[in-house]
């Protein structure tokens, strides 16, 4: 009976999974008004050709919700709505935060039209919008089409894995606000920074004043990804429960039911978000605009070389800004770790506790996501601490290129709860933080050496000594 | 001369007859005194309920289930890890087993009986057993001291001494509940060997202090004292062979015995408290061989080899000296461990190590703890000693240094007030029953005289009597001590002790004699015995009380009797009970349990994956392995661990300083300085003792300054004094900023202001002075009906980080707006 119940049970949890795992991934997209449907469609039909479902609303729309009963309607939200200042429906401030703190990606665009609400928004996630409001980037090196407010920027975060394989070879345009990024704040990455001699000013007033925005401190386009650790509620719980309670250092992205289960993973994991100081990025207009970056060549023309001609036919925003929305949207640098195991060498079994000295084998597997599958991830910087207080063991895993991570080592001679633990944080990728507790413990009162060679003079000794007295009775007891 | 032989036979018979009637009665008496001892202490069962008690009993409690569960084996190795995350601690090597073997085995051997009694039942009586076995084993010394009479009236004493009960009531369930019987019965077996010099009981002498040792870290005080009386017996020229049959078979096996307890190990010959029976077992060889040529050599040559032995040994000595002087200088603490310099020299562990004194039971005892804990017997103490000295045998200087030493100890440390009890205990025992003889004695000689005739000589008798009544009573004291060592050098019968009930008509003309001399006037003895029954009335009294009322509160349910009846408080357990039934550790286990079952049982998965089983079985042997750390003041470690079932930080095994250390000085830490801390640790849950709502004294507050200390031993950026007013200690508005801000006042009290709306604080009788406050990286969790127990739990880290925030003076101005307002909604304490 039991039985039966059991599997109910668990086709029960595993239903919503299953029906899940196939639907194409839903986005909602708030506007300002449903011209920019049509100024900006090209990125939106670069993301419909993605087998994404777009849901456009109109950010004052009174309907809107992002979730019901509890759960996320959306596992994206962009937001080409600057100029809001309240949101319709029930969505606010504190929803938009909660839903990037469950997991779920953000994109936001501001410009100079911005509204407290979302500049807000944008504050909460890690960037300062210069003081003055009417502020906007101003460049008079490298600029296009004779605007100095319109730079061309190219100068890009040197990653792989969130501006894609291909290098971006055209500048990209943009007209906007720029920000400035908190540097205490390790999880936000300047994506597209200005150039040094760029700062950040109201056109219309004197400027009387230094401006406090400058140079390559602006943040034209950041990035954002979180460490998500908010402990899963427990309707989201059961299958991936990952054990969340090893202190604080979690087990965040291991486990799932389905490797194609997309939602699961993210809701796990790191949420990704991009905040851009410029809307007109993702335009039409900018993306099929020609670009000749008028100050790209003003110094060497003053160091006397000839002009280059740097003129291209299409600007690198379209490139650019889809390769981030693969980025945001988890399609690159999304990892996965499963199968911890660990064990003896020359056991299979997991132990409950190890015992000082033991040789053990440690394995992971670590799976990037494609877009479509999970394919193994093959790095060969992936380490493990054996850790108690202090790494006590650090060692660089090896991998065999499909995925599985594989080292052994020796437990070190101090007995303690010790902790098996990768942190992986690598630029772009998703940050994996596995820990595992594990008692070692000192040896049995059986398991040392029996018999010593450095004590044998002492055994000699007491053992002669029982014999003289043995002797010795004999001798005082029957010699008279 | 036939009629002369047959009365002679006659006697003989009658006197075989009373001896066996006083053996039964004897007998009868000690079993009464059993009863009596057991009983006095079920005084916290009856009142309470049959339940562990205070803080280590639940840590022995919990050592003895698991060696119940695991057998002798795996309980020696144990390796612990559920206290002292994350270093854990070997259970085995570091606990003194006796207790846990002796109520392990009780629990044993009534199961294979059929009497199905569970652990926790064994071990709250274990505690009142043994102090039944100790009230015999307190007959044994004492009637090897001064005969039956004394014995039991020791044993009756020892019975319900309230010191001793203070340590032993049902459910007090400590090493010092088997250790008191250790310590007796290793002293008795002592004297037993040195009055009779019998290899037998120089063995079993042995084998109790191996089980001492195996039970209380005090045996290093038997370890002490037995060398110090047999230096003092040698020094007052009273070696004999049974001395050093008495002494060197327990240093030889004791010292190897004890080498075998693991927690000792080498310690029994490394560390400087054993280091005083080495040298005396060096002394009495030395004396022996002395002894020796002097029985073989004449009178001059013996002279002439004292001179040369004493030239070489005085060579050999000082060498020999100088190489332990300069051993033992070498170490740090002198070879001396922290507690036992402490002893030596009470200020030691005040200037030293804060976490000795900061145990309020290692703190010296007022004079009224002595009342409290002995009574009366502090008065007949005295007389005691007195009675011993006449005449001094070997065994009345043995008791005779117990006393002394004991009464040193106990004004140490008020913990060894339990080393005092049994001696004052056998010194009452002794001055009663001395008293009590000689008045007896008196109005047995007197009252035939008076109710046959008015003899004139009574009347003279008395009258010369008044005049050298001190006299006399010494004088037979002598004699009648003189008996004793007689039979101490024969064999010990009790001939000779029994004399002063025989009628008077029987006695010999001389000892009658004698007898005249000794008698105290009638009226005199009369009033002596009613002041003396009155004594012993009082002391029954005050025992009583004191079993019943001060020493049965089993400390982690507290009662308060006030106007509207009785309050009792069970915050602990619903602490412990919220933490063990609250944690998503053990919902996802059984979960997990059950999906595990499934895939066990062969049913297959359908889902095209990396192997659920195998992430399954991960998940699953982490929600087992993984546990919630809970960090509380290392007091309530123990009952954190066995009550509520979760790994603690520190307990009160205070093996490591440095990790308590952490601890105080993240809860002397501002908050988030000590989220880091105890982030760094992997802690979940705070929990904190107050007892300003119901006005509990010993809670966290109180101690805090002791929190501050021992963290700024070992981590010099908390100072105390930043924590103190002008000196004072205070929590009012006057209080520094640093102890407004520190971890614990926060925890203590936060919200408390929402209970009465001032936030007075009822044990230190002032107004808080920070009132209200938010938390910023902990939160409430749950707070117990009387607010005792508080658990808090850290905040996880934020998710983002924010913006340097231009807008954050608006931001907080609306928050604080909007957190008085919330304020105002919170709901009312339940318990007003």
């Amino acid at each position: 009976m039991s039985n039966h119940l059991s599997i109910i049970f668990l086709i029960l949890i595993l239903l919503p999974f299953l029906t899940q795992s196939f639907s194409p991934k839903k986005v909602l997209i708030l506007l300002d008004d449903f011209s920019l449907k049509s100024s900006h469609s090209l990125y939106f039909t670069s993301l419909k050709n993605r087998n994404y479902h777009l849901d456009f609303h109109l950010a004052t729309d009174s309907n809107l919700k992002l979730s019901q009963h509890g759960e996320y309607l959306y596992d994206g939200l962009i937001l080409f709505s600057p100029t809001v200042q309240k949101f319709g429906g029930s969505l606010d401030l504190n929803s938009v935060l909660g839903f990037v703190d469950s997991g779920r990606n953000l994109i936001l665009a501001v410009d100079e039209s911005a509204s407290d609400l979302v500049k807000e928004i944008a504050t909460e996630c890690g960037v300062d919008f210069d003081e003055d409001s009417g502020a906007v980037v101003i460049d008079h090196g490298s600029f296009a089409d004779g605007d100095h407010m319109l730079i061309a920027s190219d100068d890009f975060i040197d990653s792989d894995v969130i501006l894609g394989k291909e290098k971006i070879e055209a500048p990209v345009l943009f007209k906007g606000i720029g920000h400035a990024l908190n540097p205490v704040n390790s999880q936000v990455l300047k994506v597209l920074s200005a150039s040094p001699w760029a700062y950040s000013a109201n056109p219309e007033s004197k400027l009387s004043s230094p401006p406090s925005l400058t140079g390559s401190r602006i943040s034209l386009v950041s990035v954002v990804q979180t460490t998500l650790s908010r402990v899963a509620k427990a309707s989201e719980t059961l299958c991936l429960v990952l054990p969340d309670n090893i202190g604080f250092r979690r087990i965040k992205a291991i486990a799932l039911f389905s490797p194609d289960d997309f939602k699961i993973l993210q809701a796990r994991n790191n949420a990704r978000i991009l905040i851009s100081g410029s809307l007109d990025l993702f335009s039409n207009r900018l993306f099929k605009s020609g670009v000749q970056k008028a100050g790209s060549s003003t110094n060497e023309e003053l160091m006397g070389k000839p002009t280059f001609d740097d003129r291209y036919l299409r600007s690198g925003n379209e490139q650019f800004t889809t390769e981030l929305s693969r980025w945001v949207f988890n399609e690159r640098g999304h990892l996965k770790a499963v199968n911890v195991r660990h064990n003896k060498v020359g056991e299979t079994v997991e132990p409950s506790m190890y015992r000082i000295t033991d040789d053990l084998e440690y394995s992971v597997e670590i799976y990037e996501w494609s877009g479509t599958s999970w394919e193994p991830y093959v790095s060969d910087d992936v380490q493990i601490q054996f850790y108690m207080m202090s790494p006590y063991v650090l060692k660089t895993l090896a991998t065999d290129k499909k995925g599985l991570y594989y080292t052994s080592f020796k437990v070190p001679d101090v007995y303690g709860v010790f902790q098996f633990k990768v942190e992986y944080h690598k630029l772009g990728y998703t940050s994996l933080s596995l820990a595992k507790q594990i008692p070692v413990r000192p040896f049995r009162h059986n398991e040392y050496e029996r018999f010593l060679t450095a004590a044998f003079p002492y055994y000699g000794a007491s053992f002669s000594t029982m014999a003289g007295f043995f002797v010795f009775s004999i001798i005082y007891l029957y010699n008279k | 001369m036939a009629a002369a032989a047959s009365a002679l036979e006659n006697e003989k018979d009658s006197k075989k007859l009373r001896y066996a009637f006083g053996n039964v009665l004897s007998l009868f008496i000690l079993l009464l005194i059993g009863v009596l001892a057991f009983s006095i202490r079920l005084f916290s069962v009856i009142k309470y309920e049959s339940v562990i008690h205070e803080f280590d009993p639940y840590f022995n409690y919990r050592v003895t289930q698991f060696l119940t569960k695991n057998g002798i084996y795996d309980f020696w190795n144990w390796f612990d890890d559920r206290t002292w995350y994350p270093l854990g601690r070997v259970i085995g090597g570091t606990v003194y087993p006796g207790l846990t073997l002796t109520a392990g085995s009780l629990w044993w051997f009534l199961n294979s009986l059929n009497i199905p009694l569970s652990v926790e039942t064994v071990c709250v009586f274990t505690a009142p057993i043994f102090s039944a076995i100790a009230a015999w084993a307190t007959y044994l010394l004492t009637k090897e001291v001064k005969g039956t009479g004394a014995g039991l009236t020791a044993a009756v004493l020892l019975a319900m001494v309230p010191s001793y009960i203070s340590r032993s009531v049902a459910g007090s369930y400590d090493n010092e509940a088997v250790a008191i019987f250790a310590l007796i019965f290793t002293f008795y077996l002592y004297i037993k060997t040195l009055n009779t010099g019998s290899l037998f009981y120089a063995t079993l002498n042995a084998l109790a202090y191996f089980y001492m040792v195996c039970s209380w870290g005090g045996y290093t005080f038997i370890i002490n004292l037995i060398p110090m009386h047999v230096l003092l017996c040698i020094v007052t020229g009273r070696y004999s062979s049974r001395l050093y049959i008495a002494y060197a078979p327990l240093v030889v096996l004791g010292t190897l015995l004890a080498a075998l307890v693991p927690v000792v190990g080498f310690n029994a010959v490394m560390t400087s408290e054993h280091f005083a029976s080495f040298l005396v077992f060096i002394i009495i060889h030395v004396v022996a061989l002395v002894y020796y040529i002097k029985g073989i050599l004449s009178q001059k040559m013996f002279k002439v080899a004292v001179t040369l032995v004493v030239s070489v040994g005085m060579v050999v000595c000082l060498a020999m000296v100088a190489v332990l002087v300069a051993l033992v200088a070498s170490s740090p603490t002198k070879g001396w461990s922290g507690r036992s310099l402490s002893l030596l020299d009470p200020t030691y562990a005040s200037k030293y190590i804060p976490i000795i004194a900061s145990v309020s039971e290692h703190q010296p005892p007022t004079w009224p703890s002595y009342f409290m804990d002995i009574n009366v017997l502090a008065f007949l103490v005295p007389a005691g000693i007195i009675s011993c000295f006449l005449p001094l045998s070997d065994a009345s200087s043995f008791v005779v240094l117990y006393i002394v030493t004991s009464v040193y100890f106990s004004g140490v440390m008020v913990r060894l007030m339990l080393v005092l009890a049994p001696a004052a205990c056998i010194m009452s025992g002794i001055a009663l029953s001395e008293a009590f003889d000689v008045f007896t004695r008196s109005i047995k000689c007197q009252l035939p005289e008076l109710l046959s005739d008015s003899q004139p000589g009574a009347g003279d008798m008395a009258s010369g009597n008044t005049v050298v009544h001190n006299d006399t009573v010494k004088v037979d004291k002598h004699s009648n001590a003189e008996k004793n060592d007689e039979t101490v050098k024969e064999r010990p019968s009790k001939k000779n002790r029994k004399k002063e009930k025989e009628p008077v008509e029987k006695v010999s003309i001389k000892s009658r004699i004698e007898k005249r001399l000794l008698v105290l006037p009638l009226e005199t003895s009369i009033i002596a015995i009613v002041l003396l029954i009155l004594l012993g009335a009082f002391y029954v009294v005050h025992c009583v009380w004191a079993a019943s009322e001060a020493y049965s509160a089993p400390s982690i349910v507290l009662t308060s009797h006030s106007h509207d009846g009785l309050h009792v408080f069970d915050d602990f357990r619903e602490a412990y009970a919220w933490l063990s039934h609250n944690t998503d550790v053990d919902d996802k286990e059984s979960i997990l349990t059950s999906l595990n079952a499934c895939v066990l049982m062969g049913i297959p998965i359908l889902i095209n994956t990396h192997g659920p089983l195998s992430v399954f079985t991960v998940q699953h042997s982490l929600a087992v392995k993984t546990n919630k750390l809970v960090a509380s003041w290392w007091d309530y470690g123990y009952q954190t661990t066995a009550m509520a079932n979760r790994t603690v930080i520190v307990d009160n095994n205070t093996w490591n300083n440095t990790h308590i250390a952490t601890v105080g000085t993240a809860m002397s830490s501002p908050e988030k300085a000590a989220w880091e801390i105890f982030n760094s640790l992997d802690v979940k849950y705070v929990l904190v003792v107050f007892g300003g709502l119901v006005g509990y004294p010993s809670d966290d507050i109180n101690k805090f300054l002791w929190m501050v200390r021992i963290g700024g031993g070992v981590f010099p950026h908390i100072k105390e004094p930043d924590y103190l007013r002008d000196g004072q200690y205070r929590i009012d508005s006057q209080a520094t900023p640093t102890m407004l801000n520190s971890l614990m006042y926060k925890l203590s009290y936060y919200r408390f202001v929402e209970t009465d709306g001032k936030g007075f604080d009822r044990v230190r009788r002032t107004e808080i002075g920070k009132k209200y406050f938010k938390l910023t990286h902990f939160e409430e969790v749950f707070t117990t009906h009387h607010w005792m127990v508080r658990l808090y739990k850290l905040k996880s880290p934020k998710n983002r980080i924010r913006g340097k925030a231009k807008k954050s003076k608006s931001n907080q101005k609306t928050s604080s707006t909007a957190r008085l307002k919330s304020a105002d909604k919170i709901k009312k304490n339940p318990w007003h």
